[in-house]
């Protein structure tokens, strides 16, 4: 009989599509109607929602607005701050209103909308923010009116909307916004109540459009970890898990060390073949942090800030979390001290900060951590900031460690507070990172947001061998920041490169503006660290260009190829500074056949795709990235390149099995 | 800077005032809840009044919402109510509160494929009870599980269970007379 049900369900379906006249009287009153009943109308009110744009630091709040236990895997993408996207969307709404949705449609089917939007997103928000004000006259009388009656002023109200827009009708945007509205309808599984932080794909961008790229680096790795876990645990990531920057960066590179006296980091850059596509390029940028002597450290202020509520029961967090400190007791000094603070029903200092020398005190108050009752977060961390208040000292560096499976979801804990709290402790020179536990209930976009406000990293362990790596092999990175605020900005050459995508770091863009100015927050480099950032490039006249010249376009005079493929650009601050410093480089275009490590980091960024359901690795399979970075493990000391062959086998084999 | 960002996000900020936040929303939402009304009434000049009344409901009702359920669920649950009130204030005027007496995409289907297959659904939606074609509307066309489907009408999952067998039921009962 589900013959009749699914005759039913496919009658049903076949709906007709709104009466466009009427659909914007809607919007309109709704629009009149909200502003009554917010009294957004004044002026003084609108500002307040005018918030400017804040990119990175603030891109995993949004994710923070669903805490909760409600999260669900499509909640999860992402990453703007919510001022700016709502004022374009304000303009994407308006223009619906003029334009028929079988035309807005269209250039969703046809493929790349995206670049489009996006360049109409990135000039044009403030204009379209003023849009807004448009619709809202004679909000006031609107107030009282019955539901049943549609009066004749909504009509009037709605129609200096259109007519404005119409004058401006891209219609990308709206196509933009018409692809919004189908994913919309689709219904995620309700999983489990983990939430990951991340965003569609990068587009492929147009030169001769948007020739400048910015972006903040990021050192995180969490996402390789998670990556791995669920593989381990025999199934695919969610593709929401998977950040491809992430996992590139978790590998190091044999990039050249910084010459003294220079910039703390070393910039270098290389063109080479995408294997994915002969008629493109992988342009990799690596920057390598000096390693201070580590002799000459100063000393360090920690404190262990444990989520132990009931949910930490278990091996894989609780039990995992004390081995991982007892290894990192090992890297420390006589001098450096140590606290913990635990929080759950309530928080607690179980450990007074203690000399690092003091091993048994500290190990015992390890051993007796228990896990019970729920979590309150804000109230651990305000203790935890107490503590190295009271702990900090002239020329020693203060952090704080908190460990947790990220759930925050119980006490005062505004989500909007809790960030603006992290972010005054940095001010205040207390550093926060933190360590993820456990999965089922990981609050991946809450550990990033936490880390990224508090000038630290977000690193998830899962396993012993990860602890060691994070905090014995690689803890002076994680602890001693030698570079703030460090942004990237690439400006292509339209006579040389037609057409570019960056790799990743979707959660990590930022304005073209933003690059200048000091007061944009971005990503740390810790001693030791590697950024690895990947763009493919289309040279100009390859068959991949994606994108159709405009038919209206300008006609842009080209000048002859000066061989150079692009202008680096990078900021960064010394740490606890204000002004920001700036390198610059050129590009050259000249395509090298890529070494071992340029190939091994393709390698992971081509698997990245493919776990991410690449759009545009083509035929490109599991099989031909495992044989990429077969052939590119070099020395691999840490067995990390030897452990990802193992983890891109798995994944081949469970996609077969899907 | 990208367009997207999750319902439960906007609806939220919606929740606190943010205008740009619920002109987002509703225009992400808007179609599917036209879709939906046109589903439930069967009359485009109902599925229009219908859709009316719940854009005017939501600012009210959007600072009810605290996030807890999915903001698509939470709007299905909007809608449904909005329906109830719907056909609660208009049963004097049965034929327009009954719904589904004359599909009018009958217009627009030109071929006689399609006439037959939307005279079909006339009919059938027309056997079902208004509470039936509710669940069988949120089952089937909007594919909600029935967990969220009960969820939205503030029932029982067993009670939406049992209204999909009678769905099922009543169909079959459709096609054995048809057989006759």
């Amino acid at each position: 009989m589900t013959d009749d049900l699914d005759r039913l369900r496919k009658a049903l379906k076949s709906t007709p599509a709104p009466d466009t006249t009427r659909k914007a009287a809607d919007l309109g009153a709704a629009m009149a109607r909200f502003d009554a009943e917010f009294d957004t109308a004044s002026e003084s009110g609108r500002q307040e929602n005018a918030a400017p744009v804040r990119p990175t630091s603030e891109r995993g709040w949004i994710a923070r607005l669903i805490d909760g236990g409600e999260t669900m895997f499509h909640a999860m993408t992402t990453r703007a701050g919510l001022a700016a996207t709502t004022g374009l969307v304000t303009a994407g709404l308006a223009l619906f209103l003029v334009l028929p949705p079988e035309t807005l449609r269209q250039p969703v089917q046809l493929g790349q909308p995206e670049q489009e939007s996006e360049a109409l997103a990135e000039s044009d928000a403030p204009a379209g923010r003023s849009l807004a004000p448009a619709p809202r006259a004679d909000t006031t009388e609107l107030a009282p009116l019955a539901d049943e009656a549609m009066p004749a002023p909504m009509a009037e109200v709605a129609a200096p909307m259109a007519a404005t827009t119409a004058l401006r009708a891209e219609a990308p945007a709206a196509a933009k916004m018409a692809a919004d509205m189908d994913a919309a309808v689709r219904l995620a599984p309700a999983t489990d109540t983990e939430a990951f932080t991340n965003a569609e794909a990068n587009p492929v961008k147009v030169t001769a459009e948007e020739p400048v790229s910015t972006f903040s680096v990021d050192v995180d790795t969490a996402s390789w970890s998670i990556v791995r876990s669920s593989l381990m645990n025999g199934q695919l990531p969610s593709p929401d898990a998977v950040r491809i920057e992430e996992m590139v960066n978790y590998f190091p590179y044999a990039y050249p060390a910084p010459s003294p006296g220079d910039a703390p980091f070393s910039v270098s850059t290389s063109l080479s073949p995408t294997p994915w596509n002969p008629d493109t390029r992988i342009l990799q940028i690596g920057l390598q942090g000096v390693m201070p002597e580590t002799e000459a450290r100063p000393p360090l202020n920690l404190v262990f800030l444990i989520d132990t509520s009931g949910s930490m029961q278990g091996p894989d967090r609780l039990g995992l979390l004390a081995q991982s400190f007892r290894l990192m007791l090992g890297q420390l000094r006589p001098e450096d001290q140590v606290a913990i603070v635990t929080y759950a029903g309530s928080a607690g200092e179980v450990l007074a900060p203690t000399p690092a020398s003091d091993r048994a005190a500290i190990l015992g108050a390890l051993d007796r951590l228990e896990a019970g009752g729920s979590t309150a977060g804000q109230a651990g961390l305000d203790q935890a900031y107490e503590v190295a208040r009271g702990m900090a000292g002239a020329g020693e560096v203060t952090r704080v460690i908190l460990a947790t499976d990220g759930d925050f979801n119980v006490g005062p804990s505004d989500p909007e507070a809790l960030k603006a709290d992290v972010a005054r402790k940095r001010e205040d020179g207390i550093y926060l990172s933190v360590l993820g536990f456990g999965r089922g209930n990981l609050n991946d976009a809450l550990m990033q947001a936490l880390a990224q406000n508090g000038n630290g990293q977000a690193a998830y362990i899962d396993t012993i061998a990860e602890a060691q790596k994070v905090l014995v092999d690689q803890l002076t990175g994680q602890l001693f920041p030698i570079a703030e605020d460090v942004k990237i900005q690439l400006e292509f050459n339209p006579a040389e490169v037609a057409e570019y995508r960056l790799i990743g770091y979707e959660t990590r863009a930022l304005r073209r503006e933003d690059f200048n100015n000091d007061r944009v927050d971005a990503g740390e480099i810790g001693a030791g660290h590697q950024v690895t950032a990947l763009y493919e490039v289309t040279p100009v006249g390859s068959p991949a260009v994606l994108n159709e010249p405009l038919r209206y376009g300008p006609e842009t005079p080209v000048e002859a190829a000066d061989g150079e493929l692009g202008f680096l650009r990078l900021r960064y601050k010394a740490p606890g500074e204000a002004a920001s410093q700036l390198i610059e480089a050129p590009i050259a275009a000249e395509a090298q056949e890529a070494d071992a490590e340029a190939r091994f980091a393709i390698a992971i960024a081509g698997f990245g795709q493919l776990l991410r359901n690449g759009l545009y690795t083509g035929e490109w399979s599991w099989g031909h990235a495992i044989a990429l970075a077969e052939g590119a493990r070099g020395e691999d000391r840490f067995g990390y390149r030897s452990e990802a062959l193992r983890l891109m086998r798995l994944a081949e084999t469970l996609d077969a099995a899907r | 800077m990208r367009m997207m960002t999750d319902d439960e996000a906007l609806a939220r900020a919606a929740a606190g005032g943010d205008r740009d936040a619920f002109a987002a929303l509703l225009g992400r939402h808007y179609d599917r809840l036209f879709a939906f009304a046109m589903r439930l009434t069967g009359q485009r000049a109902e599925a229009e009044d219908l859709t009316q009344d719940i854009c005017l409901a939501l600012p009210a009702k959007l600072r009810g919402f605290r996030g807890e359920a999915r903001f698509t669920t939470w709007l299905y649950r909007v809608a449904v109510n909005a329906a109830h009130d719907r056909r609660r204030r208009s049963a004097s005027h049965a034929r327009a509160a009954d719904g589904w007496g004359d599909w009018e995409v009958a217009r627009r289907a030109a071929d006689s494929e399609s006439r037959a297959a939307t005279d079909w659904l006339a009919e059938a939606m027309a056997t079902l009870k208004p509470d039936l074609r509710d669940t069988a509307v949120l089952i089937l066309a909007e594919e909600l599980t029935q967990a969220e489907a009960a969820s939205v009408l503030g029932l029982s999952e067993g009670t939406v269970a049992w209204r999909m067998s009678e769905v099922k039921k009543a169909l079959r009962a459709r096609a054995a007379e048809d057989m006759e």
